[in-house]
């Protein structure tokens, strides 16, 4: 099961900007650093975050190993219809994980 | 108490985020210019927002906004932030367009070191403006056992 | 009219002595106001916690069936609100049993008994994520230990542990909680070691973490040996914090440095 927090509005007025936050459970490993057994351990990174409303990309953030770990974004959208946000990430080792919330715009 | 003693022992154990190869003023300039290419970067409109003094640079706050009217005409098209002393000098690039009504983005990244972050914005017209902050990491004192 | 004006009489009256609760009798300070606003307002925020990812976690864990029994928490205890209050009273003395407990080997406790299941490792995702959603539940509360006369010798030998002088730097817990918290350490803020915000998500781990492995790091940041995890001076020294932190808001799960 995904672990994924989502805060976004569930109603907002049409054409008002609303701010979407979101947090996943993710180690992202650098590939820079050595376990225990001194070898290295291999990168496992969230590469890329997008975020869609009703299908259309409204955002997305190409990440580096210099994200923390359990990443946080949040960023703004403008309030156009009522429909359907949704987030998606995905990275190494086929990571991909999708979470979609609902706004209804009156 | 024995302080030199106990901070000497300290910093012994102490494990940052990264531990392979360094990023250089030189790198982000470089990364810099893949990004904006030959156009000029104009200090101004971005806002950086860090906290100056971290207590662990394994989980920094870093917030970015453009000012903009966030119109089809007139937006940010992408923001993206840079350091000097990570391993790599990108820390990541986000794309926006007149449906984000605020050029406004957050994360929260690594920082092996105090150094020098820059946040560069390209808005639709095809300029850049930027902004740069200096942070200074200070060291966890009690940490894990070496293993 | 006049009875506005005693409405806005009660009101001045009520804030003035929590101001002096909060500046004369009780100037104990949870680590969290030690913290930079970026932190305070990470640990504040529950889409910005990443200790809340756990509790989340856990809640799923909650109601999962497990064991010999293929009982889930949730089908003994309901709700998860029916654990409100249980975080701020622990370690306690289960029923049946003469030893304090914490709150994870309570649940480890549900574990074997009740689930038929095997315990789960300490530091795991799996109990921390547990213990994350119990102690979550009393989030806001004031830390009460139960009045138990059984308790004060275990928590007289976390006093004692408390300020005995160990490790290869020969210092007690009470040299730098007590006589020097407030004062910085290699740049970090000494605390006063409450005990109000675990398990919480250090950014040093990079995750969530018991007391224990907080504790842990204090033994090792002062070359002393760390006691094995299921050691009972760690139970000791929790009953001795968490009497030391009476009253004060519980706030689990803390972020901290
Ligand atoms: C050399 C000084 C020193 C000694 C000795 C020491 N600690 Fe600590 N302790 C610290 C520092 C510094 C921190 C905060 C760590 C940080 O932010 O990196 C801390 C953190 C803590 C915390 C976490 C408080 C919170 O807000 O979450 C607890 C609890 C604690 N110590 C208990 C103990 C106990 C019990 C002992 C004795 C076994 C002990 N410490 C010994 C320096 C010390
Ligand atoms: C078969 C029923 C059963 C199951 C399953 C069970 N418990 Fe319990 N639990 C109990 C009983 C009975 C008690 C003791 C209540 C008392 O002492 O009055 C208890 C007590 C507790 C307490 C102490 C509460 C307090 O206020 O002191 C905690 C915490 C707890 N359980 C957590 C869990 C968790 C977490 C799980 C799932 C991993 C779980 N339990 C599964 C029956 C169960």
């Amino acid at each position: 099961m995904a672990n994924v927090l989502v805060n976004a509005p569930k109603t907002a007025k049409r054409g008002a900007v609303v701010e979407i936050k979101a947090l996943i459970l993710h180690p992202m490993e650098t590939g820079f650093r050595s376990g225990t057994n001194g070898q290295f351990i291999p990168r496992n990174i969230v590469e890329r975050f997008t975020a869609t409303w009703n299908d259309a990309e409204i955002f997305s953030m190409d990440m580096s190993p210099a994200i923390s770990a359990n990443p946080f974004v949040s960023f703004f959208a403008v309030a156009a219809e009522s429909g359907t946000i949704r987030l998606r990430w995905t990275g190494d080792q086929d990571f991909a994980v999708e979470e979609q919330v609902a706004i209804a715009v009156e | 108490m024995d302080r030199r003693r106990f901070l000497a022992g300290t910093a012994a154990i102490a494990v940052l985020p990264f531990d392979r190869a360094s990023a250089t003023p030189e790198a982000m300039a470089e990364a810099i210019k893949k990004v904006v290419g030959d156009s000029a970067v104009t200090e101004g409109r971005v806002r950086l927002d860090m906290p100056p003094l971290i207590e662990n640079g394994n989980t920094v706050p870093v917030l970015v906004s453009v000012e903009s009217p966030m119109t089809v005409a007139d937006h940010v098209k992408a923001i993206h932030v840079f350091n000097e002393k990570n391993p790599q000098p990108n820390v990541f690039s986000a794309r926006l367009s007149a449906r984000n009504g605020k050029a406004s983005v957050g994360t929260r990244i690594k920082l092996g070191d105090s150094q020098k972050i820059v946040a560069i914005a390209e808005t639709s017209d095809g300029r850049f403006w930027s902004a740069s902050a200096d942070v200074i990491v200070t060291l966890a004192a009690c940490l894990e056992e070496s293993t | 009219m006049t009875a506005l004006r005693v409405v806005a009489g009660l009101a001045i009256v009520f804030v003035a002595s929590y101001a002096a609760a909060q500046s004369g009798a009780d100037r104990r300070r949870s680590g969290y106001q030690d913290m930079g606003e970026a932190l305070q307002k990470m640990q504040d925020d529950d889409t910005a916690n990443p200790g809340m990812l756990f509790v989340q976690l856990g809640s799923q864990a909650w109601s999962k069936p497990a064991g010999a029994a293929d009982k889930s928490c949730a089908d003994c205890h309901g709700a998860a609100a029916s654990m409100k209050g249980a975080a701020v009273r622990y370690p306690a003395i289960p029923k049946g049993a003469d030893v304090p407990m914490d709150l994870e080997g309570r649940i480890n406790l549900c574990r074997t008994e009740n689930q038929k299941a095997e315990r789960l490792p300490p530091e795991s995702r799996e109990l921390l994520a547990l213990e994350a959603y119990v102690a979550h539940q009393s989030r806001g509360m004031p830390v009460a230990p139960p009045v138990d006369p059984r308790l004060g010798a275990f928590r007289d030998q976390g006093a004692e542990i408390y300020r005995r002088r160990q490790g290869q730097l020969n210092l007690s817990c009470a040299i730098c909680h007590d006589d020097n918290a407030g004062k910085k350490l290699a740049g970090v803020t000494i605390p006063e070691a409450h005990p109000t915000g675990y398990p919480i998500y250090r950014l040093e781990w990079q995750g969530l973490g018991s007391l224990k492995r907080r504790l842990r790091n204090c033994l090792v940041g002062i070359r002393a040996e760390a006691y094995a995890y299921d050691a009972p001076e760690y139970v000791m020294l929790e009953l001795f914090l968490m009497d030391r932190a009476r009253g004060m808001t519980f706030e689990a799960p803390g972020v901290r440095p």
